[in-house]
């Protein structure tokens, strides 16, 4: 019998290849090395192998709340940013029926605020519209829910939009955990949940937040912006205009990836 | 001392009159108001512990009606945690509110047993007596009047919260009388007693029901036994967790005393909030002490010292009798410091805060915690990273009865009863349209049928097992199983009639998910709104083909990708009914692919209201009509 791949060495000898020493699974016919501890999610983008994400940031602990990221596992449906890499796993990532799944997320995420991308500053920077057209998405599909949700302008520096606020929890995670101020939290639940800010008031400018925090920086869109810079990176050059997130995601383009204009 | 501040109500409510006689009534409100408000005297009884976020937020509720902004900072900083996380808090339970309500806070069970009984007729009674919208505060801040998720009352519907005491068998009458008390201003405490007076209904009774245990005896059998032995007669019983899952108790068990930890801890969820279900209130309130006995089996087989009975705030009228039997069995040597002279083990009473989702273990320990009540991402599993990340029990009330009978009996209690894969008996509550709702137990493997008979149902057409997250059987099902291996049930049966709309009855449930779902997932958060609304679209005659195609799209959406049992159980009810229920949806929809979904009249509703005019020419006339 001739062996052709590592995939056909493991069906003939019940073996899961590795990778320059490293336990691999398989994705989508791909064998993906990763290491003890390591999610699905985090592997693949190391392997070079992309899939959506907004929640999502290397930097933190996974938190496995947008569920773009979703995955079949051995048949099973999971947030490959939680779901711990396993040798010898079978991961489905590329198949129809899990593209039109996320697509279904990405709307509902979109009818859920209120995001006009035209009129964005964060519009070719911005993760949840590059997610967009990665999965296909040509439009809301659902009825819009066309919340209220008053801006903050309060803060001498900041303009807080909650109107386009995905609750990714990353600036919450990043200004506890990164710069230990707490300015931002979650309340209510349901359709009802929404950001608040640290401050008696429930105002930013009654927060020590400033510009150079991390989590005035880690929001993936254009909720958290700083003022009086707008368009500083003209349209055309940011950082998902020309390359896609698949690209810029997982290293496969050559040289420095575009700023967002708030870095 | 900075810990007591001066609290004015009449500064959070703007003074208005709501009857004829206002302004005599708002000096009383303010004057009854006005108290000082001694936080740092709560939080130091509660150890300044962030932990103890819940009971501190119950008592704040208690004296002010609210948890104000200022008592939300006053409250981060005593307890040392960061002010969004106690406002977080405040906004996810539903029995918090930031914002003042009425004095007297009245919210009807909004159940669809509730409303079979006629409770939106009776609620709309008594908006119409105060001149109220829902959820609206009288101007002079004596009332407030809304609705709540399942009391749990539905064996004697329609039921009604008032101050988070609760009101069942309501009738014109009985609503009469609450709103002459609620003008008279009489505190609740003084309401007359029989108002409050919760029946028992146990219709049915089986090996569980039927059984005495002498307090002490399945702890002495136990001690005989030792722990493993114990955990043995768990597994060999077939034991299965009686919350829903059917996960087996006996390995439960034995990987939570396995695992490593600096302390165990032993959780009861009688967090019973599946609508429909009202079975672990009845076991509470004539079996808790064989509950507890439970509790403390498992406690000395799992080697834990510590336990908590996390029981939900609707159930407040259990609270006292509850205390009172810890107490008991504390002075019977039963619970404490050395129980039967060989292990310490004691159970604290905590109450939750009208949160569904917290019937999910890992959201209850989140609860526990004193936080926002969202499931955990798992693995790690809470036998070995449960509370404050220590191994923990979590079990329901049904199971821990039955542990406690199979520990002093032996596996052979339960083995002789059921079907072999679903050995023993299921306690059920039965609702809606038949002659004797209550509590029944049966050996596992009863058909509906039998219970359908038992119960008294006349002309069933459907019945929803397991509560809005279960299964609805239409009649031609009627002949299945109630065991693990055909229908599983966690123990609501809801009964309908050929008389119901069944429309309104998915409606309903729909509406019950997404006001109970945590937000934290987006398939979830989104989907259980958007069916929602699209079902009441449906209901109301003007859905089109589209939302029939969407309310399959969103629900396989959120049966797939959600984060939690909540999430992935919601839109069940609405996958059901479009299988088996088609065409009731289908004579409802208006014969369009797509409608416009900006209704222009409704639109024109503020104006109207401000304007005071009702009149043909105040709407916009739908021509195509």
């Amino acid at each position: 019998m001739k062996i052709n791949s590592a995939h056909e060495l493991e069906e003939a000898t019940g073996q899961v290849p590795r990778i320059e020493g490293r336990p691999t699974f398989r994705m989508d016919g791909n064998d993906v090395p990763f290491d003890e501890g390591q999610s699905v999610l985090a592997a693949a983008l190391a392997a070079g192998h992309f899939i959506p994400f907004l929640c999502y940031h290397p930097e933190f602990a996974p938190h496995g709340s947008c569920k773009v990221c979703s995955v079949r596992v051995n048949g099973r449906t999971h947030a490959s940013c939680t779901q711990p890499a396993r040798e010898g796993d079978v991961v489905e990532s590329n198949v129809d029926d899990l593209k039109e799944l996320r697509k279904g997320i990405v709307q509902f995420l979109f009818v859920e605020g209120n995001h006009f991308c035209p009129s964005c500053e964060a519009s070719g920077s911005c993760t949840l519209q590059a997610v967009a057209y990665d999965v296909g998405m040509t439009n809301a599909h659902f009825n819009p829910l066309f919340p209220d949700r008053p801006v903050d302008a309060s803060h001498p520096e900041v303009l807080l939009d909650f109107n386009r606020c995905i609750l990714c929890e990353l600036c919450v995670r990043a200004s506890a955990l990164v710069d230990q101020k707490n300015v931002f939290a979650l309340s209510g639940r349901g359709i009802t949940k929404h950001l608040v800010v640290n401050s008696e008031t429930g105002k930013l400018g009654d927060t020590d937040l400033s510009v150079d925090d991390k989590a005035m920086n880690v929001c993936p869109v254009g909720a958290i912006l700083r003022k009086r810079r707008g368009f500083a990176v003209p349209i055309g050059q940011r950082r998902y205009d020309q390359h896609p997130i698949s690209e810029v995601a997982t290293n496969n383009i050559a040289g420095p990836v575009p700023t967002k204009p708030t870095e | 001392m900075g810990g007591s501040i001066p609290f004015n109500h009449a500064v959070l409510m703007p003074l208005n009159s709501n009857g004829e006689n206002g302004s005599e009534n708002q000096a009383a409100r303010a004057g009854a108001h006005e108290r000082e408000f001694d936080l740092l005297e709560i939080t130091t009884r509660h150890g300044r512990s962030s932990s103890h976020l819940l009971p501190i937020l119950h008592e704040v509720m208690a004296l002010l009606g609210c948890v104000p902004p200022a008592v939300i900072t006053q409250l981060a900083h005593e307890l040392g945690v960061p002010r969004g996380q106690v406002e977080g808090v405040v906004g996810f339970y539903a029995f918090f509110s930031a914002e003042p309500r009425g004095h007297f806070r009245v919210l009807f069970s909004d159940n669809i047993t509730d409303e079979m009984a006629g409770s939106v007729e009776l609620r709309e009674r008594m908006l119409e007596a105060f001149r109220l919208l829902p959820g609206e505060v009288s101007r002079d801040g004596l009332v407030s009047i809304g609705t709540t998720s399942c009391t749990g009352l539905c064996d004697q519907g329609p039921a009604l919260l008032v101050n988070d005491r609760a009101i069942p068998r309501l009738t014109p009458a009985r609503i009469g009388a609450i709103t002459s008390l609620i003008r008279g201003d009489v505190p609740v405490e003084r309401w007359p007693g029989n108002l409050f007076t919760i029946h028992s209904h146990i219709e049915k009774r089986d090996l569980l029901l039927s059984s005495e245990l002498e307090p002490g005896s399945a702890i002495d059998a136990a001690l005989a036994r030792g722990a493993e032995g114990t955990i043995q007669e768990i597994s060999d019983s077939g034991l299965r967790g009686r919350g829903g899952a059917g996960f087996s108790t006996g390995a439960k068990w034995a990987a939570c005393r396995a695992a490593p930890g600096s302390v165990h801890y032993v959780v009861c969820n009688a967090d019973e909030g599946e609508p429909g279900t009202f079975k672990d209130r009845e076991l509470l309130t004539h079996y808790a002490d064989a509950v507890i006995e439970g509790m403390t089996v498992a406690g000395f087989a799992i080697g834990a010292t510590k336990s908590v009975l996390y029981l939900r705030a609707e159930y407040g009228f259990l609270v006292e009798p509850l205390k009172a039997t810890l107490a008991e069995r504390r002075s019977a040597g039963l619970l404490g410091a050395g129980v039967r002279g060989s292990f310490d083990f004691d159970v604290e009473l905590v109450l939750g805060a009208g949160a569904y989702v917290c019937g999910e273990e890992s959201a209850l320990l989140e609860s526990l915690e004193g936080k926002r009540g969202i499931p955990r991402n798992r693995p790690p599993y809470p036998v070995t990273h449960g509370f404050k990340q220590e191994p923990t029990l979590v079990n329901n009330v049904e199971t821990l009865l039955a542990a406690a009978y199979v520990a002093r009996d032996g596996a052979a209690f339960l083995r002789g009863v059921g079907t072999p894969t679903s050995p023993g008996t299921k306690i059920i509550s039965v609702s809606g349209d038949v002659a004797r709702p209550g509590i029944y137990e049966y050996p596992f493997g009863f058909t509906l049928k039998s219970v359908l008979e038992d119960a008294g149902a006349q002309s069933p057409m459907a019945v929803q097992v397991g509560g809005p997250s279960g299964t609805l059987l239409s009649a031609s099902e009627f002949g299945r199983r109630v065991a693990f291996e055909d229908v599983p049930c966690a123990g609501a049966l809801i009964v309908f009639d050929g008389s119901r709309d069944m429309l309104r009855v998915v409606e309903n449930f729909a509406r019950f998910f997404a006001h109970e779902s945590c937000g934290f997932c987006t398939p979830c958060r989104v989907g259980t709104t958007l069916n929602a609304q699209m079902m009441q679209r449906i209901v109301a005659g003007t859905g089109s083909r589209r939302d029939l195609k969407d309310l399959d799209k969103v629900s396989q959406l959120m049966k797939r990708a959600s984060h939690c049992g909540l999430g992935t159980t919601a839109a069940k009810p609405i996958l059901d009914a479009l299988l088996k229920f088609r065409p009731a949806f289908e004579q409802r929809l208006r014969s369009l692919d797509v409608l416009p979904t900006f209704d222009l009249d409704e639109a024109l509703a503020p104006a109207r209201e401000v304007t005071a005019r009702d009149d043909a020419g105040a709407h916009f006339a739908e021509e195509e009509r």
